[in-house]
């Protein structure tokens, strides 16, 4: 399923996006998905489980660990991704040496293969990102690109520009995780992003709940969901991750 | 032309180096490199720096030559002595320019990574000095072999904080550093300490380290009567000290080995991966997790290494061979025994090495960096090696 196309139709049907973050391999992450999307998620991103993941706090950090320790490998959890049998496109999120070691090549033909829509690789910025960015466009892998708060002017357009999928806003400066309030960050750079662009604009990395996501949505298309997520589907199984979502389309919903 | 070049603006050395850091922190990057580079051609920012490290630091370190080792081993054998610098070790040379082109670029705060506890001491120093604010990330493994160099970090005024994830040594320290500066990035400098890292670190690090290559050529030539020495040889984890002292004798005809941990042998053992910011070298499994590091010396404890190594390997200009924490500890207490020097345990790693390989070098002249001094490592070889 092609995530841009499928993403611009939510949008002109009226609706904010809703896309929710789960380390693969982590107990239960295919049921937590499941729930996801049969509570309102439009896209979901999984998470590639990485020893040394610099942009992540400690749940994603504890959730790679015990994914990890428990055996999962990247192309395990791309492989189960096509069982997953839902009907809302999927993106991987994952660190650069996870492709590199496979080679380009390999892994785009395993995401193809196996139904994934598009890659998110933060630690990839536009400077790096032409090799793989060729290789994944020639597949037909959309490559989501991150714009950050600290890009000035003259770099935003040249991220949105290489973006496929979505523009990924990250709200604040700093790691994953979950905050008492939404940065002012967040808003002002979807702002900013969306003066520039019309494909969808999604905030991630600090929108902690239902009240932060309606703020966001306020300004950006949409948010990502993670740390929140994880934390519960860890916590308390994948029936809280269904009832968490379900909550979250309710409030960006009143938009 | 010189084997060590600057790097371009996609900061490579051959196919490795690069700038492979999260969005946030691309500007930082090209703000610092912009920043060092203008400093760099400052003569101003040139002598503030060399007054600092004459006047503070206590350079230029001088040159020893260990005539009973070298007459036990059948070579002539110098020692460039960066353990007598301020805080100990070479790492004073590279967070004394760094701190100045931290206040240059108008930021408050340092963050650092520390193996040993060198860097940190060396940067929490450099941050007392120039009145910066300093935090430390080390891992939780190694406070605790470091204990000593964790009390001095606090006793200048910087705050330590333990790495608990992954190995809890330095690859966990550098990832919790990265994160903090991802957070703080608008008001603080990342004061890495090594040759590693996105770009401009490696480059950036190895000029402010040059110094130490550049005098030990002089210094060589003045007691070679004109000649360079065969073999230079230093310890490697990330690379800093070799990088440095190798920088003064990529040019001649000196053949130069950087001694890695059997347990930490990116270069020997590794396969290209990208990592803390840089493609080089790096010891991983097939699905590109990173390994962990084993090695008695918490300094060299790190599975990367720093990119111009990787190329310098490549090109074939640099052999990098490994050695065991057996042989270390043999290094460690021959120099002490033999003259009087006792060498931080990451330098015990070059001794080990021309301990072994004196016997093909016989006649030969031999340089080591003896980039630090025991002192810090004392309380854990009272452990290996008993109290008696």
């Amino acid at each position: 399923m092609h995530l841009e196309t499928h993403l611009r139709a939510q949008r002109s049907a009226g609706r904010k996006l809703l896309v929710p973050y789960v380390t693969g391999g982590l107990l239960n992450w295919k049921e937590a998905i499941r729930a996801a999307a049969a509570c309102g998620a439009d896209a979901i991103e999984v998470g590639i489980p990485f020893s040394d993941p610099v942009m992540d706090g400690p749940v994603i950090q504890e959730a790679s660990l015990r994914a990890l320790k428990d055996g999962a490998t990247p192309f395990g959890i791309i492989q189960e991704i096509s069982t997953l049998d839902i009907d809302i496109p999927i993106a991987v999120m994952l660190y650069y040496n996870t492709v590199f070691r496979a080679g380009h090549e390999r892994f785009v033909t395993s995401l193809v293969k196996n139904g994934v829509s598009g890659a998110i690789i933060p630690d990839l910025p536009l400077e790096e990102a032409g090799e793989w960015c060729r290789d994944a466009d020639a597949a037909g892998v959309e490559t989501i690109m991150l714009a950050a708060p600290t890009a000035p002017d003259s770099r935003l357009p040249l991220v949105v520009e290489r973006a496929r999928g979505f523009v990924y806003a990250v709200g604040l400066l700093g790691i994953t995780g979950e905050r008492d309030s939404l940065a002012s960050t967040a808003t002002v750079l979807a702002g900013r992003l969306k003066k520039i662009t019309d494909k969808p604009v999604l905030i991630g990395v600090g929108v902690s709940n239902a009240e932060q996501a309606y703020e966001a949505c306020k300004v950006a298309d949409g948010v990502i969901q993670g740390a929140s997520v994880v934390r519960r589907l860890m916590e308390s199984g994948p029936d809280a991750v269904g009832e968490y979502i379900a909550e979250v389309r309710a409030a960006i919903d009143a938009h | 032309m010189s084997v060590m070049q600057t790097p371009g603006a996609d900061g490579r050395f051959g196919q490795f180096g690069g700038q492979y850091v999260p969005e946030t922190l691309v500007p930082a990057c090209q703000e610092l490199e912009r920043a060092f580079t203008e400093a760099w051609d400052d003569a101003l920012f040139r002598e503030e720096l060399n007054h600092l490290l004459k006047t503070y630091a206590g350079r230029p370190s001088i040159l020893t030559e260990c005539h009973n080792l070298g007459r036990e081993l059948g070579i002539r054998l110098f020692l460039k002595r960066e353990d007598l610098n301020h805080t100990g070790s070479h790492k004073i040379n590279n967070v004394l320019g760094q701190a100045l082109l931290a206040k240059r670029m108008g930021k408050k705060r340092i963050v650092a990574e520390t193996g040993a506890g060198q860097h940190g001491v060396a940067a929490a120093t450099a941050a007392a000095l120039l009145g910066l604010e300093c935090k430390v990330f080390m891992g939780a493994v190694d406070m605790e072999r470091q204990e000593l160099n964790v009390f001095r970090m606090r006793l200048l005024g910087a705050e330590v904080v333990a790495a608990e994830s992954g190995s809890r040594t330095l690859k966990d320290a550098v990832n919790e550093a990265m994160r903090d500066w991802v957070a703080t990035v608008e008001s603080t400098h990342y004061c890495l300490g090594s040759v590693m890292g996105p770009h401009p670190y490696p480059y950036m690090v190895r000029q402010f380290h040059r110094v130490i290559g550049d005098e030990a050529r002089e210094q060589c030539r003045e007691v070679l009567g004109g000649d360079d020495p065969d073999v230079v040889v230093a310890c490697v984890g990330g690379g800093s000290n070799a990088i440095g002292i190798f920088s003064g004798f990529v040019d001649t005809e000196a053949r130069l080995i950087g001694v890695e941990p059997a347990g930490g042998a990116a270069v020997g053992r590794g396969v290209p991966g990208v990592v803390h910011g840089m493609k080089s070298y790096l010891m991983q499994d097939e699905d590109g997790q990173v390994q962990e590091a084993h090695s008695i010396s918490a300094g060299l404890d790190y599975p990367g290494v720093g990119p111009e190594h990787s190329y310098l390997s490549e090109i074939g200009r640099a052999e990098y061979p490994s050695v065991t924490d057996a042989e270390v500890i043999d290094g460690f207490t021959l120099l002490a025994r033999s003259e009087g020097i006792i060498p931080a345990l990451e330098c015990a790693h070059a001794l080990a090495w021309i301990k072994r390989a004196a016997p093909e070098m016989q006649g030969q002249v031999v340089l080591m960096n003896l980039s630090g001094r025991g002192d810090k490592d004392v309380a854990q070889m009272m452990d290996v090696l008993g109290r008696k």
